[in-house]
């Protein structure tokens, strides 16, 4: 193994990997940044710091690197790169340089994102950026505009690039409605991305025009508005949460499809219904982001209902994820495990976002710690169990070695207790004490002492096992037992080939019989 | 409605100036007085009790078939068979119309409570709230200003139009659960409707700098002749200020308080 192979690769497979390392380094400094800040909160008044600033730049490094360096380049990087190729028989994705360009791209924003702990005056605007404050700010708020250009670009070219491989690079004989589910959903999600990622760097460059070069998009004093950002943002940053939650709900299926030894219950409703579904319909409720912004009151309730409406898609996907266990043969290894605690934490996210859709309950609850636990559970943490049940799925593919199991399963256990305890106390103090996102300090409220000290044991307990999980990963790849092929005896293509599979995938492009399919496991 | 005039309502109303009340015909206004802070507890509620039931339905239905059909020796899966057109459709279907149904059900609740919430009783106190870095500055019909301390009468809905100085903040008052942004530029209201004499708590909840955890505030709710005898002090004194040849109205910041002083510093960490 020599670097220069590694940095210059142009092997999807290798791609993929860079990805995952690049991504899972930007999770451990974004989530030390919240221990750093649950430490903060932990007591009343100034503990760690006596500057709020600080605080701000922790939130600020917290919730864009979870973001744009985490949760969208280990799915649509990552997860993308190493699984498609394989899922649909192809030897590599269609472009494969522009592939290598779009990982150095994701490594630059990765690195301006972690300038922010070396320069001067780092970034206070959090991961939204709004003006006026971004504007007005001492801190370096083109930092924040060129990480989420840099990223942004990123994703744009894979998007063009994976659109293509899905569209002409599939096996002979491997029709769309034979595609793995997860394959859809990368579809879906690269599709988002390609309408709206331009309007998000739109609207972050003129935020830096607006306060390097003297104009005025933002500025209402000289005839700007305050909200035409936060619309361009949310015009955006709503689908984003789908273009994480597409591919995380791809894995799951996937995975749940394979324990189970069962194909997709009503695969076509799932696929047409819900990818589909959601795609359409994304664009259609970033009002509620701006509840509270006094938008024209018909916009609000309109788009209260189109919110709701999500309900529908995402509902036919969940009703195909549990069908699957229906009278299947399911075994719970680590990646299953990871998989069911996915579903588990997404339900209580789904569902308490209904609320978060009610104009009317949401004048109380914008903005204040609900949201957080809310988007905790739907994103972060079901997101990161589903980013990390993929990895646990794929670690025998990508090294040839199993992950250790007893470990993984005292790392789930660690994480899914750990999560349910900061994010659930997280919802309760914000329905019951109004308590706001986005605090540095709490002495206002001084009922929620209590509280605060079980999130951050929580936090201690959920860091626990991601740590046992990392050094799991690390150790079982070194030393791990060697695997098969096909260890968890599955019916996708990836499966096929050897592990690690060698350069182009198949000695021989894979050659698919009629009744093939990723889900083929009844017996005729 | 027009974004320019809302604009300009918005600097006049910056300027301190009066015409800001041009925003009258975008306020629906009714002559019941109803509950927000009610109506907002009752919908919660419902939809609770609505949520809970779908989560605790698909969870056990996951966990019975966790356990019902977990490996076995003789049982090899595969037991999901493809769907014949018809039940592909109905499964698809009839789900997504129980869904929707749902949707609906809420959404007409909701859309109920938040003509309640947006329109607002004709009989109420009206004052003005700018907001800046890091302070809450009303300005009462008979121009008295407070800073941080909203003094209403017990049992008048109270209406705060809103805006901004420099960043944008959001006049929360977790109590009457209701809460708008205050913006640079734009004319924002809410109401709410205090009942019993009593403090509660003013708290920022839109992120605008550096002491954003700090800015805070409290509603005063008095007892209404308490309340006029205050309020009618403060004009006169008001008034007399004016009439002295040292009024500073011209130089003061518009937001300089007439009646007390700030109820705290909400620029330093506590
Ligand atoms: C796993 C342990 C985690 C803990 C203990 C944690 C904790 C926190 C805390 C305390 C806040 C700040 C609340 C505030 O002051 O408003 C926060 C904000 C946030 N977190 Fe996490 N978090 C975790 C994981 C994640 C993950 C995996 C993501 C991935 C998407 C994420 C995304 C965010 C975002 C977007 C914000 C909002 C940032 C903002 O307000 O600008 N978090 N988190
Ligand atoms: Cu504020
Ligand atoms: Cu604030």
């Amino acid at each position: 193994m020599n670097l220069k192979e590694w940095v210059f690769t142009t092997d999807h497979k290798r791609v993929g990997i860079l990805y995952l390392i690049g991504s899972v380094a930007a999770f451990v400094v974004a989530g030390i940044m919240a221990l750093l800040m649950r430490a903060e909160l932990s007591a009343m008044g100034p503990t760690l710091t006596a500057n709020p600033t600080t605080y701000n730049v922790w939130l600020y490094a917290h919730g864009a690197v979870m973001i744009l360096g985490f949760q969208i380049p280990a799915l649509t990087g990552f997860a993308a790169n190493y699984a498609i190729p394989l899922m649909i028989g192809a030897k590599d994705v269609a472009f494969p340089r522009l592939n290598a360009f779009s990982v150095w791209l994701f490594y630059m924003g990765v690195i301006l994102a972690l300038l922010t702990f070396v320069i001067p005056d780092p970034p206070d605007v959090l991961w939204t950026g709004y003006p006026p404050y971004s504007t007005i700010t001492t801190g370096n708020t083109a930092l924040y505009t060129f990480t989420v250009l840099l990223i942004g670009f990123a994703s744009i070219i894979a998007g063009v690039n994976f659109i293509t491989t899905i569209a002409y690079m599939r096996a002979k004989g491997l029709t769309w409605n034979k595609l793995n589910f997860f394959v859809w959903s990368i579809l879906g999600s690269f599709v988002m991305q390609l309408i709206y990622v331009p309007v998000l760097g739109t609207a972050v460059l003129l935020v830096s025009f607006d306060k390097y070069l003297g104009t005025h998009f933002f500025d209402p004093t000289m005839g700007g508005d305050v909200l035409t950002y936060q619309n361009l943002f949310w015009f955006y940053s709503h689908p984003a949460v789908y273009v994480i939650f597409l591919p995380f709900m791809g894995i799951i299926m996937d995975i749940f499809a394979t324990f189970s030894k069962n194909r997709i219950f009503n695969y076509k409703a799932a696929v047409y219904g819900g990818v589909w579904g959601i795609v359409i319909i994304s664009g259609e409720v970033w009002i509620h982001h701006l509840y509270v912004t006094g938008m024209p009151d018909w916009l609000r309730i309109g788009q209260m209902v189109t919110t709701l409406m999500i309900s529908v898609p995402v509902g036919l996907m969940t009703i195909s994820l549990v069908g699957t266990l229906y009278k299947g043969s399911i075994t719970f290894e680590t990646p299953m495990l990871y998989a069911l605690g996915t579903m588990f934490l997404f339900l209580v996210g789904g569902l308490t976002g209904i609320p978060l859709a009610v104009t009317s309950l949401t004048v109380n609850l914008s903005e204040t710690y609900y949201v957080v636990g809310h988007f905790h559970y739907v994103m972060a943490v079901a997101g990161s169990l589903a980013i990390f049940s993929g990895v646990y799925y794929w670690f025998p593919k990508m090294t040839g070695r199993m992950v250790n199991e007893t470990w993984g399963r005292i790392a789930f256990v660690f994480t899914f207790v750990g999560a349910n305890v900061i994010f659930w106390t997280m919802m309760n103090v914000g329905v019951k004490e109004g308590l706001p996102r986005r605090y540095y300090d709490w002495a206002q409220f001084p009922q929620v002492a209590h509280d605060q000290m079980v999130m951050t044991i929580g936090s201690v307990i959920i860091g626990i096992g991601f740590a046992i999980m990392l050094l799991n990963w690390i150790l079982s790849a070194a030393f791990g037992k060697k695997a098969g092929d096909n260890p968890w005896e599955s019916k996708s293509l990836e499966w096929t080939t050897a592990s690690p599979p060698p350069h182009g995938n198949w000695p021989k492009p894979p050659v698919l019989a009629d009744d093939w399919s990723p889900y083929a496991y009844a017996k005729r | 409605m027009n974004k320019h005039s809302k604009i300009g309502a918005g600097l006049l109303a910056l300027a301190g100036s009066a015409q800001a009340l041009a925003l009258d015909k975008y306020i629906p206004t009714t002559d019941r007085i109803g509950d927000p802070a009610a109506g907002w507890n009752h919908l919660w509620s419902e939809v609770l009790v609505d949520i809970t039931i779908m989560g605790v339905l698909f969870a056990v239905v996951l966990a019975y078939l966790m356990v019902k059909f977990r490996r076995r020796p003789g049982v090899e899966g595969g037991g999901v068979k493809e769907l014949s057109v018809g039940a592909a459709i109905g499964w698809a279907i009839i789900p997504a119309f129980i869904f929707l149904a749902d949707d609906l059900f809420v959404a007409a609740n909701g859309w109920q409570l938040w003509n309640l919430q947006r329109t607002v009783p004709a009989d109420r106190l009206e004052v003005r709230l700018e907001s800046g870095m890091y302070s809450w500055d009303y300005t009462y019909p008979n121009g008295v200003r407070t800073q941080n301390v909203l003094k209403v009468p017990a049992g008048k809905p109270v209406l705060l139009r809103m805006t901004s100085r420099d960043t944008i903040h959001n006049h929360y008052m977790p109590d009457f659960k209701v809460k708008e942004d205050s913006m640079p530029g734009r004319i924002t209201y809410l109401w709410f409707y205090p009942k019993e004499p009593g403090k509660h708590l003013v708290t920022c909840n839109e992120y605008c700098g550096v002491s954003h955890s700090y800015m805070s505030g409290q509603v005063e709710v008095m007892p209404p002749e308490q309340y006029q005898a205050w309020y009618e002090e403060e004009g006169a004194k008001l008034k007399a200020a004016a009439a002295a040849p040292a009024a500073t109205e011209g130089s003061a910041p518009a937001a300089a308080p007439t009646a007390g002083a700030a109820a705290q510093d909400n620029k330093k960490p506590a």
